[in-house]
């Protein structure tokens, strides 16, 4: 083959229709005949429903339908458990999953209690103040701590001290570790993550088709196959009944992989009902309240090491804010315990955790999904550990790399995925060692910060380290098509968010077909062009789904190649594929285009050999035997104005390492957006509750997304360590940006202000401003 | 609820198109679901995010800040009229593709057309400029840079085109 696009940085096959607005989202879908839908939300976090006098509502001009959770009948269930508990010894697990409609109680604000269907949105909303709501406010629970108290309140009956679960996982033995360890650090942690904040809130539209009796669901999500499915099981249909489309999708992050939410359970039943089409589209307010989050961790951690700064064992005993429901079970707690274990060798691990319920919104993965916080410890005590032990920050790092021969490395705890925690590759001190270099950590200390600090400037630099699990199991699957006309057709059950499938699964492809990428057209997230599929998260796509395309082309290569060669009388070997055709080697004139073997692989008439297959096609799927981990290290240059707090990151370099890469352009730009989401988090989005459990800056006015102007411009190094769990060799890289990013703001800014000097430490994440200059200003 | 409703006249993309509509209707509602030109996002609809924002007379303007019945007489630019005809871009369209300056595709429409008006008033910006520029405008997946170059690209490619 001539060119290779696969590792080019070849631009994205879906911009065109992206930039010119002819691009489907869920709220672009228009049917005639289609209704309305709004919900009404508590507006309190915890209370008993004494009733719901819905009758003025129905009665209202233009008000179709108005439905409670009786109206619901025998259809009104609990929700799925998405993730049970993986195989930990004596875990305690108490699911309680959301419902469609409140039903005796309502457990956080902006839990749906009824739902309006009317000939316009307008109209919807307007019947919402016609609905007379008594509810009997309960305490609420919402400090992780008193929750856990015999005397807290509980969010749902029966679950004394709101436990929804307790975990523990350890290897070596701690106790033993800590007993012969010459320095002994204990701190406490406080990590908080916010609202993904799509800029496309979530949208639904369902529509029942009486005749053809088929439910067609346009929903923003990121598991297009588990939504079919499951919807078929609840509405009673088959799932060939039910086509789920996941149309383009205006970011996702993590929440909308969650289902069922109660509007995904509630439309397409009242689609089917009314038999008419139903949307419901959520508004920004909405999405604060009924799309999931991530949020606070509390830890309690204890690290203990030798005197040359070589960690001997961790301990960590931490608290998990799950919210209201418990729907995707403890991936969230999990991969903040299995994280934590970073790039180093931690020998002994003794770590505990308990997941609370308290009356908040739900909790499920956002981008990076726990990893954050467990990055946040592990980071913090050594940062703590190299100034009491005299290390340099970057040099105790190094001591505790795992080093290139340990792989496949185990950690001999249980991840996510339900299997070991195991490392498939890794060498981390070039990272490391190119990071420091492109930050010029050393000329910085040396030379630049004493230089600056002289003219009475803030200037502190920051490195820290982190690794990521990604391209996890079950598996994916590619069906890959030679059109007619010479095109190529791929399917994939994932859904698309933004991360240039359309073009990375067409690069996987075009250089086994011989084909240019704009020849190959992708579907993702149509569950009637792809039956099976677990979705996009857990940065997988390119991993799991990117290695079934890959298999899936490598067999219709083999069929073109069977069939061209039976056309010419000549052997496999002599024929090349390239520009969309098949040519006889050194034979020029001697080709036959790709479209006319389609043809010809699919013939009108005639007899054909027994065993033979139509069309030039061909269904594969991949499972890999385990995640595949990626790392990194992240450093920042960063000032801090002294008078006012806010910072300006002057220097941001990202080396990462996640195998072979694609695109390194889509690459850049997953790394990008990632880091401005850990900024978010680490400087200005944080989630404020009162005591009630409202959430006090429900706007984007009030929860401070970064702008143009607070996202730093990063520079990009890689080093590239294959996979050994998939033939690509690749590992994801969609999580990568946002995780290290919370301790590296820490580390900075104490280095710029000096605050180690004074004693003074950054132990939570989010900061801002003003929680800078309280922490800054203490014991002064 | 009593409605009142207004007979309109607003110029899209240089069509001109009468409709009466109710008077709390909100033009960012109008352009996409009563002119079914959808390709104007939106995001917040509180003026932040700027996933909406059209040219109003030739000025960026957030269109889920304004009624239906306020743009009666006015022209508006939406992310429809940018390119020259369906096989073609608009040179920042170009810019964008050619930087990767999107990824989900949600907040570009309003990005295209807030850069649009700013490259009018600008045609050598620094970056320090385009950020400013940018700043109202919320993008989630990129982290901006990209989108940063492509509008330092598109200007440093008029300026070469024009000399």
């Amino acid at each position: 083959m001539t060119t290779r696009s696969f590792g080019a940085p070849v631009t994205r096959n879906e911009d065109a229709r992206l930039l010119s607005g002819r691009a489907l989202f869920v709220d672009d879908v228009e049917l005639p005949g289609m209704l309305y839908a709004a919900f009404l939300r508590s507006n309190v976090a915890h209370a008993r429903i004494n009733s719901i006098d819905v009758s003025e509502a129905r009665a209202r001009n233009g008000v179709v339908a108005v439905y409670t959770a009786e109206d619901l009948g025998d259809y009104w269930a609990p929700g799925p458990l998405l993730v049970p508990p993986p195989p930990i010894k004596d875990i305690t697990f108490n699911q309680r999953t959301q419902v469609p409609l409140a039903k005796d109680k309502v457990r956080h604000v902006g839990e749906p209690l009824a739902v309006v269907l009317a000939e316009t949105r307008y109209l919807a909303e307007d019947a919402l103040s016609d609905i007379a709501l008594d509810l009997e406010p309960l305490p609420a629970v919402v400090d992780l701590e008193k929750a856990l108290a015999d005397t807290s309140a509980c969010v749902h009956d029966g679950v004394r001290g709101n436990l929804a679960a307790l975990v523990r996982q350890s290897r070596g033995n701690y106790a033993a570790a800590r007993a012969r360890a010459d320095r002994i650090i204990s701190r406490r942690f406080l990590y908080d993550h916010g609202a993904s904040s799509p800029i496309e809130t979530r949208g639904i539209v369902a529509s029942w088709d009486d005749r053809a009796g088929r439910l067609t669901v346009w929903d923003t999500t990121q598991a297009p196959v588990f939504l079919r499915n499951g919807l078929a099981g609840m509405l009673g249909l088959s799932e060939r009944q039910v086509r789920v489309i996941a149309p383009f999708v205006g970011g996702g992050f993590g929440p909308k992989i969650m289902l069922f939410y109660p509007e995904e359970v509630v439309i397409p039943w009242a689609a089917m009902k009314l038999n008419r089409p139903v949307k419901w589209i959520e508004d920004r307010l909405e999405h604060f309240f009924a799309t999931t989050h991530e949020r606070g961790q509390t830890h309690d951690a204890e690290i203990a090491l030798s005197a040359d700064g070589r960690i001997l064992g961790v301990k960590d005993i931490f608290l998990h804010d799950t919210g209201a429901y418990n729907p995707y079970g403890l991936t969230v707690p999990i991969n903040s315990q299995c994280t934590l274990l970073g790039p180093y060798v931690i020998p002994n691990y003794d770590s505990t955790f308990r997941a609370i319920f308290t009356n908040k919104p739900i909790v499920t993965p956002y981008r990076g999904a726990g990893r954050q916080h467990g990055v946040f410890v592990i980071e913090r005590l050594l940062d703590i550990a190299a100034r009491e032990l005299g290390i340099d920050r970057a040099e105790i790092r190094r001591r505790n790399l795992i080093p290139p021969d340990a792989f496949p490395y185990d950690n001999e705890i249980i991840y996510q995925d339900f299997a070991p925690l195991s490392y498939d590759s890794g060498n981390y001190e070039p990272i490391l060692d190119k990071a420091l270099e492109m930050i010029g950590y050393h000329h910085f200390l040396a030379e630049e910060q004493p230089r600056l600090r002289a003219q009475g400037r803030h200037v502190g630099v920051g490195v820290v380290c982190y690794v990521e699990g990604t391209g996890i199991g079950p598996y994916e699957g590619a069906k890959v098509q030679v059109q007619n006309n010479g095109k190529v057709s791929i399917a994939t059950g994932i859904g698309t968010q933004g991360q240039g499938h359309f073009t990375v699964f067409a690069q996987v492809a075009a250089d086994q077909l011989g084909v240019s990428v704009r020849d190959i057209d992708i579907v993702t997230g149509d569950t009637d062009q792809f039956y099976w599929g677990a979705g996009t998260f857990a940065s997988r796509g390119a991993v799991v789904a990117g290695n079934a395309v890959n298999e899936a082309a490598k067999v219709v290569r083999q069929k073109i190649l069977k069939l061209a060669a039976e056309h010419f009388e000549c052997a496999e070997e002599d024929l090349e594929i390239i520009d969309g055709k098949v040519s006889v080697v050194g034979v020029p004139g001697q080709s036959i285009k790709l479209g006319e073997l389609a043809v010809r692989a699919n013939p009108m008439r005639g007899a054909v050999k027994p065993g033979t297959e139509p069309g030039l096609e061909s269904t594969q799927y991949f499972g890999p035997s385990g995640g595949a981990t990626a790392s990194g290290v992240h450093a920042m240059i960063v000032e801090v104005d002294s008078q006012t707090f806010t910072l300006e990151v002057l220097k941001y370099v990202v080396v990462h390492d996640c195998g072979t890469v694609i695109n390194p352009l889509i690459l850049a730009g997953q790394i990008h957006g990632g880091v401005a989401q850990g900024v978010g988090n680490a400087f200005y989005e944080q989630l404020v509750f009162d005591e009630e459990g409202q959430l006090l800056n429900a706007s984007l006015a009030d929860y401070l997304l970064p702008t143009s102007l607070e996202a730093p411009r990063t520079e990009i190094g890689h080093t590239v360590t294959p996979s050994p769990l998939n033939p690509l060799g690749v590992k994801g890289a969609g999580e990568a940006g946002a995780i290290p990013v919370g301790p590296l703001f820490a580390q900075a800014i104490e280095d710029a202000l000096g605050l180690a000097e004074r004693k003074i430490e950054l132990n939570e994440i989010p900061l801002s401003p003003t929680r800078l200059f309280e922490l800054a200003s203490q014991q002064q | 609820m009593t409605t009142d409703t207004h007979d309109i006249a607003v110029t899209v993309n240089g069509k001109v198109y009468k409709r009466t509509v109710e008077g709390r209707l909100l033009l960012s509602d109008f352009i996409r679901h009563d002119l079914s030109l959808a390709g104007t996002h939106v995001g917040c609809e509180h003026g932040v995010c700027g996933a909406c924002t059209i040219l109003f007379d030739g000025v960026a303007a957030r269109s889920c800040l304004m009624f239906a019945a306020q743009a009666n007489g006015h022209s508006l630019e939406t992310v429809e009229g940018l390119a020259p005809d369906p096989e073609h871009l608009h040179p920042l369209q170009e810019a964008m593709r050619d930087c990767h300056g999107l990824q989900c595709g949600y907040c570009t429409p309003g990005i295209l057309m807030t850069m649009k008006a700013f490259l009018e008033e600008t045609a050598s910006p620094d970056e320090a400029q385009v950020r400013e520029a940018l700043s109202g405008n919320l993008c989630r997946c990129t982290g901006y840079q990209h989108i940063v170059d492509a509008v330092l690209l598109a200007a440093e490619r008029a300026r070469g085109s024009s000399k």
